[in-house]
């Protein structure tokens, strides 16, 4: 259902990454989207990384709607449909949450709903240290929060799928949830499949509708705003353009 | 012959149920996907000759009884479509090609191409409300409908069916127009022409300001539509508009519709909606004693 939201609260997380809380509540489960309206500009999906008490995104600056988006004032309006897609399934007994850079959005809403500091624990990376975000969060919400940056200027230095690996190695999971850069989410899988630990990642493609009918998101024919955006390693593994190929805007496949 | 069974301009469907241009439709995996969901047939996306982006975003607004939609046609275009036909025509259910164009010479060479794909029937895209050039402002001259389908008659051998809008006091004139020009059926309705404001942000919701409204919103503009088209024309008509049960697919048949077209319900109701909607036929058929559904198409036309 479509809202008209105003913003109460602009956080600075990270380096060019904005918080923006708004003044509507919205009812949703951790991994969910939302389409977000910012009025004569776009309408772009986000992941949600607040959703108890109060709703939240977390925008990275990359292109002109999330450029305007973390401009946006306290008091300032957006438009909120959703929210859509699936939720992680947090049913595991001992899992690892692996966020890259924004992706740590939907990763923190998936830590805070677990709601114990043992069953979950966290890798959070990023490209440098200015990037890294919701440290503090994690480590309220789980006792095992690790860091890397791929320049080490902050934490390990490594990818985070490099650390999550070694967390696997050293410790059992039942489940690995992440969210990332495709190419992040790749080499994920690739590594959960090596320590044999099942994993759910939230995926992206263009988004138009959000609501299942126009088809711009589909990856293999699953659309990543009703089936997705949490696939599982087994859904992910057969399909044949995750970490290839995606749809542009006119449904032309585009490499990767 | 099962008792869903239908034939439409010569095409047997397992059901009545066809999947509306616009949803799905724009890649081969998900047009598979619809139906091994159920569905009788499979209409694709509208194809233009070049790749299409279509309209920034909002492209869509969610409203109680439906949505408003302005996408802007976005597309691949008919050369790169041939990849997603391929796909498609696996699925063992009819594809209907459809197209769109700004001239009949246009119509009749996406037409060849959407026939040498598979396609078995072409529908034209005589109505699409939101986009410059093409649809609706094209799809309300019966001079230009006429000119447009006789071309494309010229140019294939699958039947051609005429998607019309009921955004016009011309309907039947262009669905004369459609019949003498040797047509093969009417699809009735497309969305209608409608629009959604920011209160707060005091401005039009959808980039393009004007879209089409979909939806339970519009079943009886359909119902309507469909019930005067029965009168004017002896076409069989394929009904759209909101349909989301059997009781609402009962009602076009019975308002003159030989099969029908389901959208907005996929996303409102999910892709289970056909096989819903088809085993509520079937009940309604054993429980009213009906051997055929075409038994029941036109029947409310008592006056």
């Amino acid at each position: 259902m479509f809202i008209e939201a105003r913003i109460t609260e602009r956080i600075r997380s990270g380096r060019g990454i904005t918080t923006l809380l708004f003044d509507r509540p919205m009812e949703a489960k951790a991994g969910q989207i939302v389409m977000v309206w910012i009025p004569g500009v776009d309408e772009i999906p986000m992941a949600l990384s607040h959703i108890s008490g109060v709703a939240s995104i977390t925008v990275k600056e990359v292109g002109q709607a999330t450029k305007a988006l973390s401009a946006l004032n306290v008091g300032d309006l957006v438009g909120l449909r959703g929210p859509y897609g699936n939720s992680w399934d947090l049913t595991p007994r001992r899992i690892l949450a692996v966020g890259g850079g924004v992706g740590m959005s939907p990763i923190m809403t998936a830590v805070e709903a677990v709601n114990d500091r043992s069953r979950v624990d966290v890798a959070i990376g990023a490209r440098d240290a200015g990037e890294i975000i919701f440290e503090e969060r994690a480590r309220k919400a789980s006792d095992d929060v690790r860091v890397s940056t791929d320049d080490g200027s902050y934490g390990i230095k490594g990818t985070v799928v490099s650390l999550a690996d070694a967390m696997m190695r050293e410790k059992r999971y039942d489940m690995v949830l992440g969210c990332g850069p495709e190419i992040m989410n790749k080499y994920l899988l690739k590594a959960c499949n090596e320590n044999k630990v099942p994993c759910q990642l939230s995926l992206e493609r263009i988004m138009k509708c959000g609501t299942g009918l126009c088809g711009s998101c589909v990856i293999d024919g699953l659309r990543v705003c009703v089936e997705g955006p949490i696939f599982t390693g087994e859904q992910i593994s057969r399909m044949t353009e995750f970490g290839k190929c995606k749809r542009d805007d006119a449904g032309l496949k585009v490499k990767i | 012959m099962t008792a869903l069974e239908v034939d439409l301009a010569g095409i047997k469907l397992r059901n009545p149920t066809l999947l509306a241009s616009g949803v799905m439709g724009e890649t081969g995996d998900s047009l598979l996907r619809v139906a091994v969901a159920g569905a009788g047939g499979l209409v694709t996306k509208s194809i233009g000759l070049e790749p299409r982006k279509g309209y920034p975003n909002p492209t869509l607004v969610e409203l109680p009884d439906g949505y408003i939609n302005a996408m802007g046609l976005p597309g691949p275009g008919i050369e790169a479509f041939a990849e997603e036909m391929e796909i498609a025509t696996k699925s063992g259910v009819p594809v209907i090609g459809s197209l769109f164009a700004a001239i009949p010479e246009d119509f009749a060479s996406l037409a060849i191409k959407m026939e040498s794909y598979g396609a078995a029937a072409i529908e034209l895209n005589l109505s699409c409300p939101h986009a410059k050039g093409y649809g609706m402002e094209v799809g309300i001259d019966p001079d230009a409908v006429h000119a447009i389908v006789s071309s494309v008659k010229d140019a294939v051998r699958v039947p051609v069916m005429a998607k019309l809008t009921p955004n016009t006091h011309r309907l039947l004139d262009v669905a004369r127009a459609v019949e003498a020009a040797g047509g093969d059926a009417i699809v009735a309705i497309n969305t209608v022409k409608a629009m959604a404001i920011s209160v707060e942000a005091r401005r039009p919701i959808l980039h393009n300001t004007t879209g089409g409204l979909s939806g339970p919103a519009i079943k009886p503009i359909g119902l309507r539509c469909v019930y005067e088209l029965h009168e004017a024309v002896k076409l069989p008509i394929v009904g759209v508009g909101g349909i989301e049960s059997s009781r609402d697919v009962l009602e076009y048949m019975m308002a003159g519709a030989t099969a029908v077209q389901v959208g907005s319900a996929v996303g409102r109701r999910g892709l289970k909606v056909f096989r819903e909607i088809c085993d509520g036929l079937a009940e309604h058929m054993a429980a009213n004693g009906l051997n055929r559904l075409s038994e029941i198409v036109g029947a409310a036309h008592v006056h």
